[in-house]
């Protein structure tokens, strides 16, 4: 079957996540207060980022490391790394 | 590690391994960084490889290099919600040596190119993050890794770390990135039975088919989306800049799925099977984003000098004829024995003289001129399929009769002075 979901297609990929988050949202009230739309929430790939009601919960363990929350977060709030080595996403294909 | 080397590679993908191969091969020696598990493990493209820049390194590579098909033909789509107005070039001499493009893999295909570079004599360590470049006196003399001692030194180091390139960024080469200047892409690889793929794309073994789809499969905002047929297997993908997805609200795999169920696309994948989803961000600002790409004692290479002609869709090109110009620059430079800025200006001059700038120059303004007036692919792509639906049904009102009424609907709705206007600005934004 064709995926229909963003969770069956991130089952499709491999991750081997380090113990560690790459990804920091440095002032979850920015979130809050400032960011309405909390658009890393609609725009991020593989749905890493999910708002809880007072602060941001980053599922880094499923992150693509595309870099488009950095780029996109419009108040620079979310701090970005790469993982440790050999960790992360592991594409298999393309 | 203490030892020293000539040059240090950060990234195996197609401008690093260029790069490194090509200096290993003149007796250089090189360490390669891949950060991770191996080449390829982080690596995405659609999946459309260029032959000429790839032949320049190896010659004849096609007759070992893990490949999905040569293209031999070019559809290009202007879809609407239940339309597509198409045109496209076939040619079977595309299909034989020595071919054009391929469609690839790229987790396959980057192993077995590093692989390459391994024989010529690159040492690569892969699972290696580069945390920073370390600098003495103003000048690159090595990497700080993510390893026990991972300080490691060299003649010059070579940046060919990827549209992120955070590494440029820390030495000041560049700001970080505007949304506009970036598109987030994602795309599936669907497994399909291959007799499937020929049958429905007219193909026979080896032969392959590529889809360049604007208009409604991007809901109408700036990007494109593509289908790409591998041997057994479909890549199709859609992105936009990440500032129309901000605008729009969209989630990236919402459009994909909008795509693959889409009446005009639905019937090409119809009963395959999703094998691997992959997201990641295409440089995309072109001539107006190219950071600085020689300093003193560094280089910049590929995605990273954000070497992408977004409108042919070319960059994996791009970053391997730019990955072997910093090579060749390396190459004179220690002949001189001279590493500084001025000596490695050498490959900004490549650069600028080379097709890869003087295309990005081309088109310097079509990004910005399509981010800016979105009625190209919201409007024109809907107006056009209306046209050629009433141009071509046969409804007994006489051909001259319609021409009036298609160039009447066309001014109608936008006016004349707009349609003239904006015409012009697309013939000059890609003239």
């Amino acid at each position: 079957m064709s995926t229909k979901t963003i969770e069956e297609k991130q089952y499709l990929v491999r991750f081997k996540a380090d113990t560690k988050s790459h990804l920091t949202v440095l002032d979850h009230d920015i979130c809050m207060t400032k960011c309405p739309d909390k658009i890393c929430t609609i725009f991020c790939p593989a749905e890493v980022y999910k708002w809880e009601g007072l602060r941001m919960q980053v599922g880094y363990e499923g992150c693509h490391e595309c870099g488009s929350c950095r780029i996109g977060c419009p108040y620079q709030n979310i701090k970005w790394e790469y993982p440790k080595g050999g960790h992360g996403i592991v594409f298999r294909l393309a | 590690m203490s030892e020293k080397f000539d040059v240090i590679v950060v990234g195996a993908g197609p401008a690093g391994t260029s790069c490194a191969y090509t200096c290993a091969k003149n007796g250089l020696k090189v360490l390669q960084i891949e950060r991770g598990e191996y080449p390829g493990s982080k690596n995405v493209m659609g999946g459309v490889l260029y032959r000429k820049q790839m032949e320049e390194i190896i010659p004849e590579f096609w007759k070992e290099a893990p490949l999905e098909r040569p293209v031999i033909e070019q559809r290009f789509w202007m879809m609407d919600k239940e339309s597509a107005v198409s045109f496209g070039y076939k040619g079977l001499e595309w299909g034989k040596e020595p071919y054009n493009n391929f469609t690839v893999l790229r987790a396959p295909f980057d192993q077995w190119f590093a692989k390459k570079g391994v024989e010529q004599g690159v040492l690569l360590i892969n699972e290696t993050v580069v945390l920073e470049c370390l600098t003495e006196n103003g000048k690159v003399v090595g990497v700080r890794t993510d390893r026990p001692d991972g300080d490691i030194y060299a003649d010059v180091v070579v940046l060919a770390d990827g549209v992120n390139s955070l590494l440029a960024k820390q030495l000041g080469y560049h700001k970080e990135f505007r949304p506009d200047e970036v598109a987030l892409t994602v795309m599936e690889v669907i497994n399909l039975p291959k007799d499937k793929i020929n049958d429905r794309f007219n193909l026979e073994d080896n032969q392959g088919c590529t889809i360049e789809i604007f208009g409604d499969s991007t809901k109408g905002n700036l990007g494109t989306a593509f289908i790409y047929t591998n041997k057994d297997s479909i890549n199709i993908g859609v992105g936009t800049t990440l500032s129309s997805m901000i605008k729009a609200k969209l989630k990236p795999y919402d459009l994909l799925d909008y795509l693959k169920t889409h009446p005009m696309v639905r019937p090409l994948i119809e009963g395959g099977e999703s094998a691997e989803y992959l997201a990641h961000l295409i440089p995309e600002g072109g001539y107006h984003s190219v950071p600085k790409v020689a300093g003193n004692g560094v280089l910049l290479a590929g995605d990273a000098a954000q070497l992408v002609n977004a409108i042919h869709r070319e960059g994996s090109n791009m970053a391997m004829a730019s990955g072997t110009m910093a090579a060749e620059t390396i190459i004179a430079a220690k002949e001189r024995g001279d590493f500084s800025e001025t000596s490695l200006n050498q490959y900004r001059e490549k650069l600028y003289q080379s097709f890869i700038i003087k295309d990005l120059e081309k088109y310097k303004d079509a990004a910005h001129t399509f981010e800016h007036y979105p009625q190209y692919f919201k409007e024109y792509v809907p107006m056009l399929n209306r046209a050629a639906n009433k141009f071509f049904t046969v409804d007994g009102t006489p051909k001259k009769e319609k021409q009036k009424e298609i160039m009447k609907s066309f001014t109608s709705e936008r006016g004349t002075i707009r349609v003239l206007q904006d015409m012009y600005r697309a013939w000059k934004a890609v003239k």
